[in-house]
């Protein structure tokens, strides 16, 4: 499948500090793409020099195969990570307003119905909830039709509920075939939006891959967790290592089937048994030793 | 360049204008105290010049009529006279600038005490030794009277306050909304979409000046109910004067708008143009007799050359014809700012 987005040794720097050093990534139309790593890590300042809304220092990128001309700004769709919008318009004459920006616009009515605006249509901008506006900043997004959609950080600052609810919208759009570039430092929506993702860290791509082959690749093993009032035993008499983590006790395994049936073999209770499957939090710890949101 | 884009920033730049209210009640506010404050002290009955302390008095409030002072002192014009009991309350108010002159009450050799450090003592020490005199001796000087209908200083003043509003409200209305909304990151928004800064600022100036425009017909029709402002000149040609000092003042707001991000440093350079432009642009007082390097100096400021023109057209019948090289520097500053604030324009941090 052709590359809808090419991006080739992409350099950024502010004042001798290097944001973003050399990142290349190709993009097939349709993907969802997520850029995952922790604040600063340059995730914003990557997507921004793609978006053509600061100048790169050094490498390329290109848009169908070719350099980006003006017509790039009508085929793609921009959700800033943090934005202020004109003051004392409604939310209905500020998409309004950006309808007229653009050629090919979707209607208004029927972006009210996708992300769901009728509730606060005709209030100020400025006056609505957290999850009110980051609907509202996708609709501004989605105006124009665009076939590449570039989020920001979508997420950032919701309630579990709204977050949740923001995830089922962008899974809507993407089964709608738009090819969508997000930036998150939440594992949880990389891992639920994601069908490929860069894990970001100063400035570089330390790994890429789908969530399931980053997690397979760098994070083997499931950890098997019990109270410690339940396990009883000495490290010494059982057969995998263990090790303490307050009250409880972890045992990483990479065949779960053999351990259960060595925690069974001692006749401990496994009710209160938690397994916890590695997750793109772990990769990323393994990876740097750092945790995401440190 | 695309009209609909235009248009459409243009709406919305006016729909949030005309949204907050008290910016633009105080819009037309602002420039109609201003005139009815300089109207009502400059009105003339109430208008006094000279602060003349006299003693002994049993209290602040003097009757002239009943002083023992010379009579053609008490018959002078732009007086007021202030009682105290004592020379020693007077010289500590004389001493503070707080009275121009102080005068013993008596049949003479009359005593009075001014400072050195005051012209306006110096001057009504001249005109209190003037009535001295007998009048025969002011007999070889002729009084003749301005021919036609005089200038009132309300008529001089009214032109220079207008024109001073509509500069401040160019300068900030265009100069620091935008350098705000570069800061908020409204003007980054809009450069992720087709919007070019040609068409933004376009539609900024047009909305900017459609508003002086506005407010000047609004303050001048509510300022004439009250004032009666005679122009000699055809209202036509005034509009036009002014309609052109508001496109030069817009597009210098353009200038300092198109870049920095700094609201606290674009104060600064707001203020630092504005002030002399407000002193030296003749808004206040005439620069008759100014240095020449000072008149030059003024020759910088667009509004200079606006209030000459509005001046010419309304006191002296002008016509644009007469008012043609104040014009034609009116369009050349537009021109030179709109290629400099375009040429400079950011959208970003």
């Amino acid at each position: 499948m052709d590359a809808i987005l090419e991006v080739k040794n992409l350099v950024k720097q502010y004042d001798g500090v290097v944001a973003v050093d050399g990142i290349s990534f190709n993009l097939p139309q349709g993907v969802c793409f997520g850029l995952l790593g922790p604040n600063g890590a340059g995730k914003t300042t990557t997507i921004e020099v793609i978006e053509d809304v600061i100048p790169p220092t050094a490498g390329e990128v290109l848009y169908k195969g070719a350099p980006r001309t003006t017509s790039f700004r009508e085929e793609v769709g921009i959700q800033f990570q943090s934005t202020a919008l004109l003051n004392l318009l409604t939310v209905r004459e500020t998409l309004e307003t950006f309808q007229n920006f653009f050629r090919n616009t979707a209607p208004v009515e029927e972006l009210v119905k996708l992300c769901r605006l009728g509730e606060f249509l005709d209030q100020y901008n400025d006056k609505i909830s957290g999850g009110q506006r980051q609907r509202f900043l996708l609709a501004l997004a989605l105006i124009n039709r665009p076939e590449l959609l570039f989020l920001d950080e979508p997420s950032t600052g919701l309630d579990p509920q709204a977050r949740r609810n923001l995830w089922d919208l962008i899974q809507g759009i993407k089964a709608e075939g738009k090819t969508i570039i997000l930036t998150t430092h939440y594992m949880e929506e990389a891992q639920y939006l994601c069908d490929e993702v860069a894990i970001m860290d100063y400035g570089k791509i330390i790994a890429r891959g789908t969530p399931a082959e980053l997690i397979r690749r760098h994070s083997r093993g499931i950890t098997v967790v019990l109270p410690r009032n339940r396990f009883g035993l000495e490290a010494k008499d059982f057969a995998l290592p263990i090790r303490e983590v307050k009250d409880t006790i972890e045992i990483k395994t990479d065949d779960v089937n053999q351990c259960l049936e060595q925690l069974i073999s001692h006749g401990i209770d496994l009710s209160d048994i938690t397994v916890r499957t590695p997750n793109l939090e772990t990769v990323f710890l393994n990876l740097t030793g750092r945790k995401l949101r440190e | 360049m695309s009209l609909k884009r235009l248009w459409s920033v243009l709406k919305a730049r006016n729909l949030e204008f005309f949204r907050d209210r008290s910016a633009f009640g105080w819009n037309f506010l602002f420039p109609f105290l201003l005139v009815a404050g300089f109207g009502i002290i400059f009105g003339g009955k109430t208008y006094t010049e000279y602060k003349i302390g006299i003693f002994p008095a049993e209290s602040e409030q003097v009757s002239v009529e009943k002083l023992n002072i010379p009579q053609q002192f008490k018959d002078m014009d732009y007086l007021k006279f202030i009682g105290f009991q004592n020379a020693e309350q007077g010289l500590d108010k004389l001493k503070h600038h707080r009275i121009d002159f102080l005068l013993k009450t008596g049949n003479g050799p009359h005593q009075y005490w001014v400072s050195d450090a005051s012209p306006k003592g110096y001057v009504v020490e001249q005109m209190f030794k003037a009535s001295l005199l007998p009048p025969a001796s002011t007999a070889n000087a002729e009084r003749k009277e301005i021919q036609g209908s005089a200038i009132r200083y309300i008529d001089w003043l009214f032109p220079g306050i207008l024109a001073m509003n509509m500069m401040f409200s160019a300068l900030w209305g265009v100069g620091y909304v935008v350098v705000r909304y570069r800061k908020n990151g409204v003007l980054k928004r809009l450069k992720a979409t087709p919007l070019t800064a040609f068409e933004y600022i376009t539609a900024q100036a047009i909305s900017r000046i459609f508003l002086l425009m506005f407010t000047l017909v609004v303050v001048w029709t509510g300022c004439d109910l009250i004032f009666s402002f005679k122009v000699q000149g055809s209202y036509f040609d005034l509009f036009v004067i002014f309609l052109l000092g508001s496109l030069s003042l817009t597009a210098l707001g353009l200038v300092l708008a198109s870049r920095g991000t700094s609201e606290e440093f674009t104060t600064g350079i707001l203020n630092f143009i504005s002030w002399p432009m407000m002193f030296l642009s003749e808004v206040w007082f005439s620069l008759e007799g100014a240095p020449g390097w000072v008149k030059s100096f003024a020759n910088i400021f667009p509004l200079t050359h606006m209030l000459t023109a509005a001046r010419k057209v309304m006191h002296d019948s002008a016509g644009l014809i007469e008012v043609g090289p104040q014009i034609m520097v009116l369009l050349s500053m537009t021109l030179g700012f709109l290629a400099l604030g375009a040429a400079l324009f950011s959208w970003n941090k």
